[in-house]
């Protein structure tokens, strides 16, 4: 029981992160039917400026939690001009070209990123500097921290002003007329590029964010932790429904759990055949048992060609 | 009358071209052998690519189904060699009982990988066999314990070289004068496997399974339409590619004597399917292209980076290895941005393109 909750808790955390990452695939799935392949690589960057910052910023005097916040608007900033070059680089001059060569161009985009970062930070974990003092809950026999707590809720408001923003707002209005059809909706004096640029933007702001959460999370960072990342992010939206936001919110939480309840139980299933080191592929398996048996996800719209 | 004289031209220059590409490759060992084995070990890695990116081609060039996790069945191939022909289970089977079996082994996680992603097509079908890439590879990487299986990170070692009889692939040898090293025999070993599957792929190009294959590239709902039995051919697809693979890696195996999950990453399934994409999806002589060019450029910038480095700024500013794959990564985006359809695509994809464009 003590396992279970413990597990629950901290499944709900990553859930958290995944979800904010898959916010990212999806939007960009939803208006243009491309999968965004270099998002992973954005919240590495993410985090890794997020880490310059705070460690440049430590010994100034600042009190913690500013220079924690500053981090954050940083690398929200690097991340938001990030994702625009992106769409501009690797995805705008290739919106009618086949739908194999925006997957390549984004693939090697995220090469260069992945190597990028490895020239500025270099090809070692790097230690995030723990910026909240920890206090340590109980609950009912299992322990979380206030960063988990502080994670949770941030997300929360994140994920509750992208709905507002899509629902609400002209520019959210704008997106959800491009989603469904782009030329009506630019007859109808939507700026298709602005909105698809929007969509890159606002998505690698979300990433940038989720990358700080896990850089503080796990006080660990690394040139290459965004592509595990990213996948699991994907397998979220896929999960959810790709395309959709409340699906892909969803989808996120619902990975964190079960992947932390099946690293937290393969030992006991398996009779220790298998051990917590196989965390990564329930990601994949449960990827693989949705696109088998519900392609359109969860939540997902049944579409007769799309997959 | 003039056509016809025309037409034996053509054919005279066919065959010329192909004597011209025979020479070519049967000095290539010699040649390179003079600035040392390294440049014959690259030359062999090279045609192993071709043979990689001819298998894949199959998949994603003539069945368009895009295959992010090619390499797992490179690594059952190798595996399947390595724990057959090594001390590790003290198992030593000779290689024409190996290679078929490996081939046997890919091609069944070729339908077992095919059979559950039937419905899907194009970004998802990327994503699930990536998965499954990736899910082979943690599979190797842990099945050290309870049961040493695959030897977990540290791989497999000593594994045996290809041999018959007497005549081992791993020691020099000397035939009419004429003195082989390991790698220039393993070279020839390379080159005629690689002609066996160009072959291969010439043949099925233009056959009632090729043309199968293309009409399901092109519209699926329409070639099932039209009669074809879409599950079974895609499945065809898929194993056959995984087989090619799977051969593939157990000449990769008995040529390094070494295998490890390390050589089997993300990474390489990428490199293989920017070969086929490069070069020019679905016609051999580009695929081709595609693969010499990438083995040897990441080779050509290692060995120009530095002093190039060293030249203009008079010390190393950047470590050699990551700019390669950042000029790697560049050169993917800038070939897929100006040349959509490859360096050298079939004629008939590249009307095609220029008429959706006009």
């Amino acid at each position: 029981m003590d396992t279970l909750i413990q597990q629950l808790i901290n499944g709900v955390t990553l859930g958290a992160v995944y979800a904010l990452v898959a916010l990212g695939y999806t939007m960009v799935y939803g208006i243009i039917g491309l999968i965004n392949f270099a998002h992973g690589e954005v919240v590495m960057i993410g985090t890794m400026v997020a880490f310059t910052v705070i460690v440049s910023l430590a010994g100034s005097g600042m009190p913690p939690l500013l220079v924690l916040g500053i981090g954050l608007v940083v690398s929200t900033l690097v991340c938001m001009v990030l994702g625009w070059a992106l769409e501009r680089v690797a995805y705008r001059p290739l919106r009618h070209a086949p739908r194999l060569t925006p997957l390549i161009t984004a693939i090697g985009m995220s090469i260069v990123l992945q190597n990028v970062a490895m020239i500025i930070w270099g090809r070692n974990y790097i230690t995030f500097p723990p910026m909240i003092d920890k206090q340590i809950f109980e609950l009912a026999g299992a322990s979380f921290t206030n960063v988990q707590v502080s994670i949770v809720f941030l997300a929360a408001l994140m994920m509750l002003g992208l709905i507002y923003l899509v629902h609400r707002m002209r520019i959210g209005m704008a997106m959800r007329a491009t989603a469904q059809n782009p030329q009506v909706a630019s007859l109808m004096g939507v700026d298709i590029n602005r909105v698809i640029a929007m969509a890159f933007v606002i998505g690698s702001a979300l990433g940038a964010i989720a990358g700080c959460m896990v850089g503080s999370y796990y006080e660990i960072a690394h040139y290459q932790m965004g592509f595990m990342l990213g996948l699991k992010a994907f397998t979220a939206a896929v999960l959810g429904g790709i395309g959709n936001l409340a699906g892909a919110m969803a989808g996120g939480l619902l990975l964190g759990v079960i992947e932390a309840l099946g690293a937290g139980y393969i030992g006991d299933l398996t009779g220790d055949f298998l051990g917590s080191h196989y965390q990564d592929i329930f990601a994949f398996i449960v990827l693989i048992i949705v696109l088998m048996f519900r392609p359109s996800g969860l939540f997902g719209e049944r579409t007769g060609d799309r997959a | 009358m003039s056509t016809a004289i025309g037409k034996s031209l053509a054919r005279q220059r066919h065959w010329l071209a192909l004597l011209v590409i025979a020479v070519v490759l049967l000095l290539v060992p010699f040649v390179a052998a003079l600035g040392g084995q390294a440049w014959v070990c690259i030359a062999n890695f090279a045609i192993l690519y071709v043979f990689l990116a001819l298998g894949l081609n199959i998949v994603v060039g003539y069945a368009g189904l895009l295959d992010l996790g090619y390499v797992a069945f490179y690594a059952v191939g190798a595996y399947a060699y390595a724990l057959l022909a090594s001390p590790h289970f003290a198992i030593h089977l000779p290689f024409w009982v190996i290679l078929p079996c490996g081939a046997a082994l890919a091609c069944i996680f070729g339908v077992l990988l095919g059979a559950p992603t039937l419905k899907l097509r194009g970004d998802y079908l990327a994503i699930v066999t990536l998965g499954f890439g990736e899910i082979i590879r943690i599979f190797m990487n842990n099945l050290n314990a309870p049961i040493n299986i695959t030897n977990g990170a540290q791989g497999i070692t000593l594994i045996d070289p290809i041999r018959i009889g007497d005549f081992s692939f791993s020691q020099d040898s000397t035939f009419l004068g004429l003195t082989l090293s390991g790698p220039q025999k393993y070279y020839f070993l390379l080159v005629a496997l690689a002609i066996l599957v160009i072959v291969v792929n010439i043949r099925l190009q233009d056959s009632r399974i090729g043309r199968a294959w293309q009409a399901i590239r092109e519209d699926e709902v329409a070639a099932k339409a039209c009669g074809i039995n879409t599950r079974n051919i895609k499945l065809l697809a898929f194993a056959m590619g995984a087989s090619f693979g799977g051969i593939a890696g157990g000449v990769f195996s008995a040529m390094q004597g070494f295998v490890s999950p390390e050589s089997f990453s993300l990474m390489e399934s990428i490199t293989i399917l920017a070969m086929v994409v490069l070069g020019g999806m679905g016609h051999i002589p580009g695929v081709i292209l595609g693969a010499v060019l990438l083995t040897a450029l990441p080779e050509a910038l290692r060995y120009g980076i530095e002093p190039l480095q060293k030249m203009v700024f008079g010390r190393m500013i950047v470590d050699p290895e990551s700019l390669r794959m950042l000029v790697f990564g560049l050169a993917l985006v800038l070939v897929m941005r100006f040349r959509p359809a490859g360096l050298w695509p079939s004629p008939q994809r590249r009307r095609e393109l220029s008429e959706s464009a006009g």
